[in-house]
């Protein structure tokens, strides 16, 4: 599966547009992380803890999208885009979204 | 007795200034450090926001590459931050927080690149988001991604 976040794969040609494909999670965050979370708040630096969770959340909304892309018959996801949105405190959304495509 | 209590809570509140504003601009140097060392070793590994790629014979691979980063500022910073909000203006102890984490995700990103043999990196977004949105205390926590497409030159 070829992801893009251009309009175009390089010399093959699109033969069908299969429609948009999107894969979402929401992630709560995890106490343990939170204790951590709020010495870096006194101290200041990354949160890896954090840094990873939204990673993990990510790499899973991206496999959910390319499934539903399969799903489709489509060989190429393309236009991929990335949203982030706090649906309350303390968790968010994670959305990856795209054009599922067959190119040659 | 309230008295004494609230004499520790003030002694514990410029503890944790004096603290945060220490571990803080230690922190925030090193961080820079190994921003300036790392941006020198990735530089020739463009980055361009474009959307149409050059035509190249033979037609290059891509695809699709992204770094991220949570950044928190310290205790000193974020109470100057305050101050700030009251008679408005730069708020400039936030503005080098989220230069760090854009320029941190870019290099994450320009990181996974190079691992697969790519020469350029095209279409480059940034998301930024705000952990723990809507809490009081928890503002100056910031995500920031940077995602784009690798082109990998054939052969």
């Amino acid at each position: 599966m070829i992801t893009s976040t251009l309009e175009t794969v390089p010399d093959r040609a699109i033969r069908e547009h299969l429609g948009i494909v999107q894969g979402s999670t929401v992630r709560a965050k995890h106490i343990g992380r939170d204790l951590m979370a709020g010495l870096k708040n006194i101290v200041g630096g990354e949160l890896k803890g954090y840094t990873e969770l939204l990673s993990e959340a990510r790499d899973e909304a991206f496999a959910r999208m390319l499934e539903q892309a399969e799903a489709k018959g489509a060989n190429a996801v393309i236009n991929v885009r990335f949203s982030t949105s706090s649906v309350t405190q303390g968790a968010s959304e994670i959305l990856a979204y795209g054009s599922a495509v067959i190119v040659e | 007795m309230e008295i004494l209590l609230e004499f520790w809570q003030f002694l514990l509140v410029i503890f944790l200034l004096i603290l945060g504003y220490f571990t803080g601009s230690i922190a925030e140097r090193r961080h820079y450090k190994s921003i300036i060392r790392r941006e020198d070793r990735l530089g020739n590994l463009v980055v361009i926001v474009a959307k149409t790629l050059p035509p190249m014979n033979p037609a290059p691979a891509t695809t699709l590459v992204r770094g991220s980063v949570v950044i928190s500022v310290d205790y000193f910073k974020r109470f100057l931050a305050r101050l700030r909000m009251i008679f408005g203006g730069r708020i400039h102890t936030y503005e080098s927080l989220l230069d760090r984490a854009r320029r941190e995700a870019i290099l994450r990103m320009q990181e996974q690149a190079r691992e697969l043999g790519a020469s350029m990196i095209f279409n480059m977004r940034f998301e930024t988001s705000s952990i723990s949105k809507g809490r009081k205390d928890a503002v100056g926590t910031v995500e920031v991604l940077a995602y784009g497409t690798a082109v990998i030159p054939a052969g």
